[in-house]
């Protein structure tokens, strides 16, 4: 125990050179997505509401970004204008430098409501996005078939969505946004609605296909733990407006395993992070109901105290 | 037994068992209580029905009278020592027995005769379904497009809706005069009655239920690729077609109100006509014989076109 407290964190800066030289080597890259001073603003009735505030930002190809913040910073707002569901007040959204507006097969998504398509089976749902692409009904589903090969659901092939667990129902998602060969995947919490295990195992299943495909993911989650775990580089968003705080490199070594969540790059990284999104001021979701103070009455006998 | 205690509770349980008993006891129940009142005397049978009407001269048999107007009349024959009118408890002739309905409807099935001055039970059933089903055809094939793009272009929508509000606020019937001077008196005005019945709440219904899709889906397909016609037909009317269904069978039974109208403009014809040309004989049983025929094909329609729904569309259950 003494040892532990008398052992001072690394600083989260301090990138191990294997790790040091892959980031490197993704900036030699091409921006694949480009945020170009993106700025949004709700109008409402009475009130405007700025979202984002010229956010600037590039995603570099077979990158993966993670976006962290507070809830109500946007994070959400921003990735919809990147899925082209929403449009920037003012700003551009770049794909491979060209401008882009509305929303298109380039850029995948999966949310984080369930958003299978109920009357379609598991193996039509994933073809949805190849059909659209204009490839014949027979070759789509032969691609599908593969898909849900790679997701480990061939089984289920036949199975409704209704009739899968979320966290299956999520592996479908990911399998259905991927097979209409987007160059970018875009997950708004997509694994927030899942049970910690079932988590677990979805990232693993996420980094595992990223490694096997040309894919660039763009993450958002309010689970630091999770951004730690998955992200190459993390962009903090602070809040009132939507602005980019700061931009982490993650120093941990690819290909990530469960243990690296208790090494000392990771831990500090987190300190870090906490620090930053309590400096917001903004309650985080997770730290909410830890502050609530419970003034309840005993209501029980005073023999039988539970601790 | 438990269970069938516990299908009387708020939101209680039931099984399949109970359900059925509930189910049974919905038909049988209604039966009961219009047997009992029609052959058991001392239940209701106010009236008395004359068998023989004895010295009294205004009587004749067959003819019915409140029971202290018969009193009067055995009094007064007793008083003057004449044979006594006899006759048997009845119910008002306009409530018959169920076995006299159902001696009716046997006999809209079997007999080619023409029953009174019109046409069988079953010529004017036809015809009247022919009306609803040519009414609700027109009706839908415009009603149903129209209601689903109202529904997804917003432009549509604030272009159409007003419109077609005002127009649901004019009664359909109001327009049965105008319908048979520009459409003659035969059928053309009927259906067209129908089709002014139904197709403008069609449109606003079918219209709001496509709002209702979980607007979630389409902003997935988006971003799958999907745009225009292909958004249209892959996602909008696939996430819609159960509630559409739903709105169908509703409107359906629109049409049927509207039918009432639609029979009694131009030349009278179909089951309403029916109905009102027995009455007026007081041939009831007729009347009744009718009037559960319109019941029962309605329920049998409604019952088929929810099983079907059922298995077209298991998705949408399972989701509750
Ligand atoms: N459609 C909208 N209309 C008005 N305000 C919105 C809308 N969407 C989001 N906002 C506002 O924008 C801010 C950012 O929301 P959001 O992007 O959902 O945050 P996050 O996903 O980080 O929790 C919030 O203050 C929210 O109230
Ligand atoms: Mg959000």
């Amino acid at each position: 125990m003494t040892d532990k407290a008398e052992h001072t964190l690394p600083d989260y800066r301090d990138l191990p050179p294997d790790v040091a030289e892959r980031m490197a080597q993704i900036k030699k890259r091409d921006y694949v997505l480009k945020i170009d001073h993106v700025t949004k603003e709700f109008v409402q009735k009475r009130s405007r509401v700025k979202a984002l505030d010229d956010i600037e930002f590039g995603v570099h190809r077979r990158e993966l970004v993670c976006v962290v913040g507070p809830s109500g910073c946007g994070k959400s707002t921003l990735i919809r204008i990147l899925a082209g569901l929403e449009d920037p007040t003012s700003g551009h959204i770049l794909m491979d430098g060209k401008s882009v507006h509305g929303p298109g097969a380039d850029r995948g998504m999966v949310f984080q409501k369930y958003t299978l398509f109920p009357w379609l089976d598991v193996c039509q749902n994933v073809m949805f996005g190849i059909e659209m692409a204009g490839v014949s009904r027979l070759e789509a589903q032969r691609q599908a078939l593969q898909w849900l090969q790679m997701i480990g659901l061939e089984q289920f092939a036949k199975a409704y969505p209704h009739q899968l667990s979320g966290g299956m129902q999520q592996r479908v998602a990911i399998a259905r946004a991927l097979a209409a060969s987007p160059r970018v995947l875009l997950m708004d919490e997509s694994f927030s609605a899942l049970d910690a295990q079932t988590r677990t195992k979805m990232q693993n299943y996420l980094m595992e296909i990223w490694r096997k495909i040309d894919i660039t993911i763009v993450f958002i989650t309010h689970d630091l733990d999770e951004a730690i775990y998955l992200a190459d580089r993390i962009l903090v968003l602070k809040p009132n407006p939507g602005r980019v705080e700061e931009v982490i490199e993650v120093p941990l070594s690819r290909p990530r395993r469960a243990e690296q969540m208790t090494s000392d790059e990771f831990l500090a990284t987190k300190a870090h992070l906490e620090e930053l999104i309590r400096s917001f001021g903004v309650p985080d979701e997770n730290a909410e109901d830890e502050d609530v103070k419970i003034d309840l009455p005993l209501l029980t006998l005073v023999t039988d105290k539970v601790e | 037994m438990h269970s069938f205690r516990a299908s009387w509770r708020l939101y209680g349980r039931t099984d399949r068992v109970s359900r059925q008993i509930f189910g049974v006891l919905a038909v049988l129940l209604p039966l009961l209580i219009w047997s009992s009142v029609s052959y058991l005397p001392f239940v209701w049978h106010p009236q008395i029905m004359i068998t023989d009407p004895g010295g009294e001269e205004y009587l004749e048999a067959g003819m019915r009278m409140n029971k202290s107007d018969f009193a009067r009349a055995v009094k007064e024959m007793q008083d003057q020592h004449q044979a006594v009118p006899k006759g048997v408890a009845s119910n008002p002739v306009y409530l018959p027995s169920p076995g006299q309905v159902l001696k009716a409807f046997v006999n809209a099935f079997t007999s080619t005769a023409s029953v009174g001055a019109e046409h069988s039970i079953l010529q004017a059933f036809w015809h009247s379904i022919r009306i609803i089903f040519w009414g609700f055809l027109i009706s839908s094939v415009i009603g149903v497009p129209l209601g689903v793009f109202c529904g997804a272009i917003p432009a549509l929508s604030r272009l159409l809706e007003p419109f077609v509000d005002f127009f649901r606020y004019l009664p359909a019937p109001a327009f049965g005069a105008l319908a048979v001077a520009i459409l003659g008196i035969y059928d053309a005005p009927k259906i067209a009655i129908i089709v002014i019945g139904t197709l403008f709440q069609q449109v606003l219904v079918i219209a709001n239920t496509t709002r209702q899709l979980d607007f979630s889906l389409v902003e997935a397909s988006r971003t799958l690729g999907a745009k225009g016609f292909r958004l249209l037909f892959r996602v909008v009317i696939p996430g819609i077609l159960p509630d559409l269904y739903k709105d169908q069978r509703i409107l359906l039974g629109w049409a049927w109100t509207y039918l009432i109208v639609a029979e009694l403009i131009g030349t009278s014809s179909g089951i309403t006509w029916f109905i009102t040309q027995q009455a007026r004989y007081q041939h009831f049983d007729n009347v009744f014989a009718a009037i559960a025929l319109i019941g029962v094909v309605g329920l049998g329609t409604d019952i088929v076109l929810g099983l079907l729904g059922r298995k077209l569309f298991t998705w949408k259950r399972e989701n509750g």
